[in-house]
């Protein structure tokens, strides 16, 4: 019971907004103590899962190429071009953008995507762009809400898109828990059975980022 | 053969290096603070395999003391001005996107073909890693063909990469940092007592109430651990085999699909789930660190209500 004062730690933090790193840190030495594993074995504990767990990061070495191309123009050149599609609005352009994010995670093509990669680059730019377009210059709050879409967006997309290819981790994950328990399933039926919330998703996030079209236009007020 | 552990040293090159020019730059306050942070980092990138265990966990503790108190925050920022940037984006044109979309075709197409490459009997990259190597090397060849294109000076990849470090700040560190929680939780036992918990709580009887406590349950616990896939064993295990598959004679398949879909709602939805959820605030200069959980829970409660009705009506014998 005691070992699930981390637990506690982690709702605690979170929920008074103290640092997250301050949070897990905490959270981390809590469970190991409370676990009995001393003082030493429990920082020994976290140094080494760290360690193990570089691969993580690997995804910021994407920065040095991102940056350089932010510093030649690349979120100018973005806006640029949706600026010339008339018909692209901010709620069209994320809804194009989760079209292709769960078609894409569904071939298992999962690193197209990410964002660092293209969300702050290319989609948040993209969004912003047209709807200062549309409805003139943004308030920050505007400005703010459409990019959290745009980052949502991007997680949406490959969550409920990636189950549908049948060698994605969670799918392995799924079969490799039953058959512990003695249930053999097929992949390819898990990644079936993915398909109806794949489809509820792209609904139900769709409709309210058109719904994010008619409510950017009203804060706009009437055209003039 | 290479492994993972050359990504490491580029990291460490990276991290080391922000830290070198956090060091020399007059015009930010917390310079000194920055260059810690990103040093320590790079020291355990660099040398974290020979490290003796309990230094990394000193090191951690390190990072997390001068994020907590000092910051890691962004110094005078874009050294190129808008108009710079507008005539610049004028000049290359689409051209731009090249690099960009360079980075992940070229890891689709090395994670196709570098797992099979042999050379004296030997794989050239270590097979378990084919994906993180991929990805690797598709950052190198597309920063190469961003240098070709763009021809700036030199250093501009890494005051470039130290600049969007310094502004995605200590955030950049925690999905990490959630990793190592994670296997802390499992040393210690955690999920075999949030399943014991779970057997206990759930009466058995009404299949709704039955099926709501398996999504539900995924989604909850999925929020506290961070990450689906450590909560996915603890629930099924304790609550949908004997309950919905033994007891009900649901089908495991449909089951386990939906359940494992409505822990990923509960990963739109927490903190936890930082590299989701918080280093994308980081990325996009958002004030409230929350913002994007704001926007994303009413599609999770309204995916995690869709997810529960599936199952009820699908997946038990009529």
């Amino acid at each position: 019971m005691l070992v699930l004062s981390g637990l506690l730690v982690v709702v605690v933090g979170f929920a008074f907004r103290v640092n997250p790193l301050l949070v897990v840190t905490v959270a981390g030495l809590v469970t190991g103590l409370a676990g009995g594993l001393g003082v030493t074995r429990t920082l020994g504990t976290l140094g080494h899962a760290f360690t193990e767990s570089r691969y993580v990061a690997i995804v910021w070495l994407v920065l040095p190429v991102i940056g350089l191309l932010e510093r030649a123009g690349l979120k100018e050149r973005a806006r640029d071009v949706v600026l010339r599609m008339q018909a692209a609005t901010a709620g069209r352009v994320l809804l194009a953008y989760l079209a292709l994010r769960q078609a894409t995670a569904a071939l298992g093509l999962v690193s197209l995507g990410g964002h660092p990669q293209m969300v702050r680059p290319l989609i948040a730019p993209m969004a912003e762009g047209a709807a200062e377009r549309d409805t003139g210059a943004l308030d920050d709050a505007t400005r703010h809400e459409i990019r959290a879409h745009a980052a949502a967006v991007d997680n949406i997309g490959v969550f409920f898109g990636e189950d549908i290819f049948i060698a994605i981790g969670s799918i392995l994950l799924i079969k490799g828990v039953l058959e512990q328990a003695g249930i053999r399933v097929l992949p390819t039926e898990l990644a079936l059975w993915a398909i109806p919330t794949a489809i509820a998703a792209f609904l139900i996030h769709g409709a309210r980022l058109l719904l994010l079209d008619r409510r950017l236009a009203r804060r706009a007020g009437p055209p003039a | 053969m290479i492994t993972v552990e050359f990504l490491y040293r580029l990291m460490g090159v990276l991290t080391g290096t922000a830290a070198v020019i956090n060091l020399r730059d007059a015009s930010n306050p917390n310079r000194h603070a920055n260059a810690a942070f990103w040093a320590l980092w790079s020291v355990s990138f660099l040398f974290g395999s020979y490290l003796p265990d309990l230094a990394s966990g000193i090191l951690i503790l390190a990072m997390v003391a001068v994020a907590t108190v000092r910051g890691v925050t962004p110094g005078s920022g874009e050294q190129q001005t808008l108009a710079e940037r507008s005539a610049s984006a004028r000049k290359f044109g689409n051209a731009l996107f090249i690099p960009a979309l360079a980075v992940p075709a070229i890891t689709l197409l090395a994670n196709a073909t570098i797992g099979r490459i042999v050379i004296g009997g030997t794989a050239l990259v270590d097979p378990k890693q084919v994906t993180l190597v991929s990805l690797g090397i598709a950052t190198i060849l597309s920063l190469g063909i961003g240098l070709a294109l763009i021809r700036p000076p030199l250093s501009a990849p890494f005051t470039e990469a130290r600049r969007l470090l310094d502004s995605v700040g200590w955030a950049a560190m925690l999905p990490q940092l959630l990793a190592a929680l994670g296997a802390v939780f499992a040393a210690a036992g955690v999920g075999k007592v949030v399943s014991m918990l779970a057997a206990g709580w759930i009466p058995g009887g009404a299949p709704l109430l039955s099926v709501a406590a398996y999504t539900i349950g995924m989604a909850l616990l999925t929020m506290l651990m961070g990450n689906a896939f450590a909560a996915f064993p603890v629930m099924t295990l304790g609550i949908a085999l004997p309950l919905l598959v033994t007891q009900l004679h649901g089908n495991p398949t449909i089951i386990a699909a939906l359940g494992m879909l409505s822990g990923f709602c509960g990963t739109l939805m927490t903190p936890m789930a930082a590299n989701f959820n918080l280093v994308p605030v980081a990325l996009l200069e958002l004030p409230d660190r929350y913002a994007v959980i704001r926007v994303q829970w009413p599609t999770a409660l309204l995916l995690l209500g869709t997810n529960t009705a599936l199952m009820y009506f699908l997946a038990f014998p009529r």
